[in-house]
């Protein structure tokens, strides 16, 4: 090891928006493989996984699905349920988190832009969230195809692109109440209301109850379309089941309004910009006021 | 270097700095001391450009909020509080050095001088380590790479009386850096600094200039007679770093920055010292030794 020496003449070049968002990003994966909250999530994915492929690939029928269609479709509606809140309550305890523990005042000391800061937490929180989700469905796929059942592989491809484009429209929602919200206690409460609204919304009974209050149909559409819970759910079994019988009278109903290649489109793209606005206001607002 | 023009921050209602106009030449050092809630740490924000604030604010002639990286780049800053990263240290380290164009080797050299050997717990959790492993470590990142202004928010209150010296040598080693020292307490840090600034609820009440007789690198030889033994001077003493050559005479050398803090020791411990020298060591002193306490 040399000699530390006194301060040389010049400062480096401060970094670069590539450098920046790349320390970043690595230092967010990094730091999560350490975390707790990453080893229960990966945990909860992978043991929903084996415990699928533990009750049998082929030996039962449920809904009309058999063997990896079957797990595939579980799988989906299980990750549905738990997904959101997972990445909602995870993603502001830590922006909120780091914000009481001082490590925004001491990150944001160095000379890192804040766009290249913001973009990188974002997208290592995005992989975070995403990598053991799929990687447990290709843990299925393996097993099941060892196994010799058949791999319904555009089925598959189709819902992996829906989680991907939920699960970022979920850690947008995450980083824009992070920027709205100045502790961990306000973050959680605020994550969760959300959560729970969008899952009453995705309710048949409620929504049913809205037509039978004489709300317009438009409205109950447009609740269940923005809805993005809903558009998931719809969207998920739009190839297992054309006809949507398994979903109730709203599915049914959007997909008698917009039809299959129109919901389709709708699946992908409004989670994708629901994430894409959420995430850009989250660093209007961020930017804009007081850092730590 | 630093120019505050009119700066004015508030939270709601409560008004934490009340138009604080400062001018900071390249070079000079300065305390700011205060009391708690006195606006410091506030005031080190809005340098950092991580508070919004009425008035203007500028670093090397920028806007350190709309020139982050151009600004920040010049900064090495210590935080009061030691940030809770869970990230390891290596890693930690690692990102300091990417986004400043430093270099781990260096940050790794200046723990070492500090006493901190960062090889066993680079894979050990940021928020795991002992307080003052984290402030060496915080001081390490912020002197390890070139800057030009030091923001130092208590830097020394976790050291111990080694590391604390090390530090007054580092920061003498770097007489062109501009540097802000935050302390409560004047007698901690005014070895250190030419130009003292005392805030009190958010406006300066007190801007004065330092003649230093301590040299920043200055070291003074300790001669120290007690009147009996007492176990808890002598945990102290050896804290110090002194030793016990024979039955209540000790002998060692303290950091000319921290003689100040080194009476207020010697004064609680009044009763049972008997007699006491303090003289600058030669080498430092450019020939002259220069008894600046005495006892006996």
């Amino acid at each position: 090891m040399r000699a530390p020496e006194t301060v040389p003449a010049a400062a480096p070049a401060g970094s670069s928006f590539w450098t920046g968002f790349a320390a970043t990003f690595r230092l967010e994966v990094a730091e999560a493989f350490r975390a707790r909250w990453f080893a229960f999530y990966a945990l909860v994915f992978f043991g929903l996984v084996g415990m699928l492929l533990v009750f049998g690939l082929t030996e039962s029928r449920v809904l009309g699905f058999t063997g990896l269609s079957r797990t595939l479709v579980t799988y989906i509606q299980l990750t549905m349920a738990i997904l959101p809140v997972f990445i909602l309550i995870t993603t502001v305890r830590s922006l909120a988190g780091d914000r009481e523990a001082g490590v925004f005042e001491y990150v944001l000391g160095l000379p890192v832009g804040i766009g290249a800061w913001y973009a990188g937490r974002f997208l290592g929180r995005y992989l975070l969230a995403a990598a053991p989700v799929i990687a447990a469905l290709f843990a299925a796929v393996i097993y099941g195809a060892v196994r010799g059942v058949r791999v319904p592989w555009l089925e598959l491809g189709f819902d992996i692109g829906l989680l991907l484009v939920m699960i970022f429209a979920f850690v947008g929602l995450g980083f824009l109440i992070s920027a709205v919200t100045r502790s961990v206690d306000t973050a959680q409460t605020l994550a969760f209301i959300i959560w729970l609204v969008l899952v009453l919304g995705l309710d048949l009974v409620l929504l049913g109850a809205l037509i039978r209050g004489r709300m317009a149909i438009e409205g109950v559409v447009a609740i269940a379309m923005l809805n993005p819970l809903q558009v998931f759910r719809t969207g998920s079994m739009l190839l297992f089941d054309p006809q949507l019988v398994l979903l109730g009278p709203t599915a049914f109903t959007v997909f008698d309004i917009f039809g299959r290649a129109g919901f389709m489109v709708w699946s992908f793209a409004y989670p994708l910009v629901l994430g894409l606005v959420t995430a850009l206001g989250g660093w209007a607002i961020f930017r804009r006021g007081d850092l730590p | 270097m630093i120019s505050l023009k009119g700066v004015v921050k508030s939270f709601g209602a409560a008004r934490i700095l009340n138009g604080i106009d400062l001018d900071v030449p390249d070079g000079q050092r300065i305390a700011l001391i205060g009391s708690n809630g006195a606006g410091k740490t506030t005031l080190f924000r809005c340098l950092l450009g991580e508070y919004t604030h009425e008035g203007s604010v500028t670093v090397d002639g920028r806007d350190p909020r709309h020139h982050r990286t151009e600004v920040l780049r010049l900064v090495g800053f210590v935080p009061q509080i030691a940030p809770r990263l869970e990230m390891p240290v290596a890693a930690l380290m690692r990102y300091v050095a990417d986004v400043t164009g430093g270099r781990v080797e260096d940050m790794e050299a200046i723990a070492a001088r500090m006493g901190l050997d960062v090889a066993p717990i680079r894979s050990r959790a940021f928020v795991k380590l002992s307080g003052g492993m984290k402030q060496k470590l915080l001081i390490a990142m912020a002197l390890g790479r070139p800057t030009r202004l030091l923001i130092l928010d208590e830097p020394a209150a976790n050291l111990d009386p080694g590391a604390r010296a090390v530090l007054f040598e580092l920061l003498a080693e770097r007489p062109e850096v501009t540097m802000v020292i935050s302390s409560h307490r004047i007698d901690e840090i005014a070895a250190l600094v030419n130009r003292v600034i005392e805030l009190e609820h958010g406006r300066i009440i007190l801007d004065d200039t330092v003649t230093d007789a301590g040299a920043l690198g200055s070291t003074f030889t300790v001669r120290l007679e007690t009147a009996r033994a007492e176990p808890s001077f002598a945990r102290a003493a050896t804290e110090w770093g002194l030793t016990e050559t024979s039955e209540g005479r000790w002998t060692g050398s303290i950091a000319g920055p921290d003689r100040l803090r080194f009476l207020g020791f010697v004064a609680r411990h009044a009763g049972l010292v008997k007699g006491f020298t303090l003289d600058e060591e030669a080498a430092s002193a450019g020939g002259d030794r220069d008894a600046v306490a005495s006892l006996s």
